[in-house]
């Protein structure tokens, strides 16, 4: 049994933080949040605090951790829960409730839990993005809604995400529940498959495998990703580009709206530096570093967009969207009618 | 050392030590350090993710249907798999065993490479090889004038089986090549002598020595094809599911945890079957025999025959290892902007610039790593995961390797980690250690548990085979326990301890699902890294990823040879 106390030793030795600050605060997030080193030193300093971020997978694995973690929780605050998932986790109760006074600067749309559980941070748009030059160069017009993807003339030019496994993939599926409607969508998702539609698992194989456009060079010049990808093609491309090689459908429902939110978690050690860390989350200082890191949109509107922003990444003027709740009661049906009808 | 010459080289039948105290006593010690290890980091974790998730209400038709309908298919590929892997591991260990031949180190290394390469960049490997826009349709394209591709890879049942064989090859050829070189080939001759034809002497004196590393190996292939996962997302595609793709749909998207814990619970009583079936079979024979220095089964082919087979089984193996790997330093230095609109104009080119970009920070994000950082994060890992799988796996090896009744019940038990879900234990991991998740110990310790089972694996054949006749011999001359084991054990059991340290270090640098779900951001390893730059698009993400993929190759192809030179001298020892 020493050796277990070895053990017990070893790893409290691992875990203790290093005091840098006199607090410690807890963010638990997905393996997609970056934030400037320069934007958190900002929070550190004003706060006299420290500030630890455990990525914690997908966006799923995220909030199953923080689930699973309800009575010890393992961090403070959590940030990276979309309105997909929103009900699930208020359903599972690990937030408390904090009415951010910033949250007055931020649109009505947006703040979709009228409890204050969960506080908005950002949004971004899945559309069907496609590779600009395949079309110029063979003298086709671009699918302008969803309806056309349907079209012979675009047969077997899509790739997209399987919903059981990707959230890029569940997104579209909810754009064709709400243009659709249930069970319209599955008539839609029928033709698609009739019309050639490719499916993959997940978003990198979908975007650099699959899809023309990418550096992966792939057969299908239409693939399902997010409206801002464009610019991420423009600020990662090497040497520089003058125009971006991709754009996105965006008819109407075309695009779906995720949004993203932040929670402090029930049980946290550190509730007052957690709401002051909500509050910075929504300050205009975090929000105009979140475009570049994660290629969102601030929910601030007056926050000022990179170049590449207003050049590149179109805004749908009709996103489809569904309330969280009918997301959480039917999106196991959706996603189980939609495997009989796609891939069975 | 001339010894085993004279002395009795063949001593069979079942060994078994009778139970008497002193002997219990020693083994009980041996089993607590890797029964601790596994009762805390495995059966607590799992048994309480288990405790809380698992509910009567789900054992409905419906969910038994698709349980039943997975596990068939689980089965199915896995069982698939497990033969191929076998019909090229087989001829390709006995070519490194048997034969030398120039470059034969390296590719040794490369058939090594696959097994620590994350799946997204294996996928990437191949695409580029065997995809739709491929260099093999392309070239197929252009050769005939062909419409469309001809070769479909992607999406298949065949993409899954070839990916597995590429990764698991290896484990046959380190584990049935290393038993088969340390064979004593005059075992072989004296049958020939009496009369015994080729086959024979292969039937009735090389299978049977080989058993017990080849039942292992044939284990952890079939254990590893049984529980695949990035393989079947990323080239079966979703309509091919294996139960651990379908716990990762249920337990982490659907959030149905009760299902998932449905199946992780039958994928864990498969495992035990298939553990205990393996420990009866290879329990049936022990055989003890003096291992012999490489050298003596070492020869370059000479005759027609010998030459027909090296030759083009080496070949067959540089083109299945070394295709898709080379598909991945190409890219990370070619600008592939071809055809991509305004860069029409810019072409295809050599670069050095996703390298350059590694080292720059040029989001400022909090969360960029500098890829040496990055690499001697892995390293640091891995150093820790071979040197904690060598603590835990001697011991139990040396106990398995003279099997009592205890170690017929134990040894099932150690193989399970390898057929547990990974994604429910990394839940359990949740529900047991809470905080302690963030400790940077918990990757060391993640990645013991996946490479213990090898570790013990590759030392317990080795250790069952020493002869106790010469620990013996050397006593009754006088030797110190200590001394004895410093002349008869090590030299033995050296290039089965470098087998199972390499096992362990290319297991650690290449894990990506527990260090994604344990690890701290400030210690990304290569494989985290690689998924980052993925995540994104952008040709300098694509480019910086397969620049990252060649430096992790790079590296473990490095530590691959160095681990090799280090077998090297010690054979002539013996």
């Amino acid at each position: 049994m020493k050796l277990l106390l070895v053990f017990t030793l070893l790893l409290s030795a691992g875990c203790a933080p290093a005091p840098t600050g006199p607090l410690t605060l807890t963010v638990m997030t997905h393996d997609s949040f970056s934030v400037s080193e320069r934007v958190v030193q900002t929070f550190e300093a004003a706060n006299n605090a420290s500030v630890a971020f455990i990525k914690s997978g997908d966006a799923g694995a995220a909030l199953n951790k923080a689930v699973l973690s309800r009575s010890s929780p393992l961090a403070d605050v959590f940030y990276g829960l979309d309105n997909t998932f929103l009900a699930r986790a208020l359903d599972a109760d690990i937030f408390e409730p904090y009415q951010s006074p910033y949250l007055a600067n931020v649109p009505a749309e947006f703040k979709l839990d009228p409890g204050y559980r969960a506080a908005p941070v950002d949004y971004g748009d899945v559309c069907v993005n496609y590779d600009k030059s395949y079309f110029a160069s063979r003298s086709m017009a671009v699918p302008q809604s969803l309806e056309d993807l349907v079209r012979p003339e675009y047969e077997g030019l899509l790739v997209a995400e399987n919903p059981a496994s990707s959230s890029p993939g569940l997104a579209f599926l909810l754009a064709t529940v709400t243009h659709f409607g249930d069970p319209g969508y599955l008539e839609f998702w029928r033709n698609l498959r009739l019309n050639g539609i490719t499916i993959v698992d997940g978003w990198e194989t979908a975007y650099y495998t699959n899809f023309s456009a990418s550096s992966g060079q792939g057969p299908q010049p239409m693939v399902v990703s997010y409206a801002t990808s464009p610019a991420a093609e423009v600020i990662f491309a090497q040497p520089p580009l003058t125009d971006a090689p991709t754009a996105s459908i965006t008819g109407p429902d075309a695009c779906f709206r995720q949004i993203e939110f932040v929670g402090i978690l029930k049980g946290s050690s550190q509730p007052a530096l957690a709401r002051r860390f909500v509050d910075f989350m929504l300050s205009a200082e975090f929000q105009a570093d979140v475009p570049l890191q994660m290629f969102v949109y601030p929910v601030l509107p007056e926050v000022p967009l990179p170049e590449a922003f207003t050049r590149y990444a179109q805004v749908p003027a009709k996103p489809a969207s569904l309330a969280p709740e009918d997301i959480a009661m039917n999106r196991d049906a959706w996603i189980r009618a939609w495997t009989d009808v796609v891939l069975h | 050392m001339t010894l085993p010459a004279v002395s009795g080289f063949v001593s069979q039948g079942p060994r078994r030590t009778p139970g008497h105290l002193p002997g219990s006593i020693r083994k009980v010690g041996l089993w607590i350090l890797p029964l601790s290890f596994l009762a805390i980091f495995f059966f607590l974790p799992l048994a309480r993710i288990l405790a809380f998730t698992l509910d009567l209400e789900t054992l409905s038709v419906s969910n038994l249907q698709v349980a039943l309908g997975t596990l068939g298919f689980t089965f199915f590929q896995a069982v698939l798999s497990t033969l191929l892997t076998l019909a090229l591991g087989i001829p390709a260990a006995i070519l490194f065993a048997h034969y030398s031949f120039p470059g034969k180190a390296l590719l040794r290394a490369l058939t090594a490479v696959p097994f620590m390469l994350p799946a997204v960049v294996v996928a990437a490997g191949f695409s580029a090889l065997l995809g739709p826009r491929g260099w093999l349709n392309l070239a197929l394209i252009r050769l005939f004038d062909l419409a469309g591709p001809p070769i479909a890879f992607t999406g298949t049942l065949g993409a899954i089986l070839v990916a597995h064989v590429f990764y698991n090859t290896t484990i046959v050829i380190r584990l049935v090549g290393g038993a088969l070189s340390s064979l004593d080939p005059r075992l072989g001759q004296t049958a020939a002598c009496l009369g015994a034809d080729t086959r024979q002497v292969w039937w009735r004196v090389v299978l049977p020595l080989l058993r017990p590393s080849l039942m292992a190996a044939v284990l952890l292939v079939f254990l590893f094809d049984f529980t695949s996962f990035g393989v079947i997302l990323l080239l079966g595609g979703p309509s091919f599911s294996t139960l651990e793709v379908q716990i990762y749909i249920q337990a982490l998207q659907l959030l149905d945890l009760p299902l998932a814990a449905l199946l992780s619970l039958i994928q864990l009583l498969c495992t035990i079957g298939f553990s205990i079936l393996y420990t009866r079979i290879a329990s049936r024979s022990r055989i003890q025999t003096a291992p012999r220095s490489m050298a003596v089964n070492l020869r370059m082919p000479s005759s027609v025959g010998e030459r027909l087979f090296a030759g083009p089984m080496a070949l067959l193996l540089s083109l299945l290892f070394v295709l898709p790997l080379l598909a991945l330093p190409l890219r990370s230095v070619s600008r592939l902007e071809a055809d991509r609109g305004q860069r029409a104009a810019i072409g295809v080119g050599l670069t050095t610039d996703y390298y350059a970009e590694l080292f720059v920070n040029r989001q400022g994000s909090v969360f960029y790593v500098p890829p040496v950082t990055a690499a001697a994060n892995s390293l640091v890992y891995a150093s820790a995961t071979v040197a904690l799988s060598l603590l835990m796996g001697f011991p139990a090896a040396s106990a398995l390797a003279r099997p009592g009744r205890l170690e017929r019940i134990l040894d099932p038990i150690l193989i399970l980690p390898l057929g547990a879900s990974a994604v429910t234990l990394g839940l359990g991991f949740i529900l047991a250690f809470g905080r302690w998740l963030a400790s940077p110990w918990m990757v060391p310790l993640a990645h013991t548990l996946v490479a213990l089972p090898f570790v013990i694996r590759t030392l317990q054949p080795a250790l069952a085979t020493l002869p106790q006749r010469l620990r013996q011999a050397a006593a009754s001359l006088g030797a110190s326990p200590f001394r004895s084991w410093q002349v008869v054990d090590w030299p033995i059991l050296r290039r089965a301890t470098l087998s199972a340290a390499g096992f362990a270090f290319t297991i650690s640098l290449g894990e990506f699902g527990a260090t994604s779900l344990l690890s701290r951001p400030e210690y990304p390893t290569i494989p985290v890294a690689i998924y980052r730059f993925l995540s994104q698009p952008g040709g300098l993400n694509y480019g910086q990823a397969m620049a990252m993929a060649t430096l992790l190759m790079a590296l473990t192809t490095a530590c691959i040879l160095l681990i090799e030179k280090l077998r090297l001298p010690g054979a002539a020892e013996f």
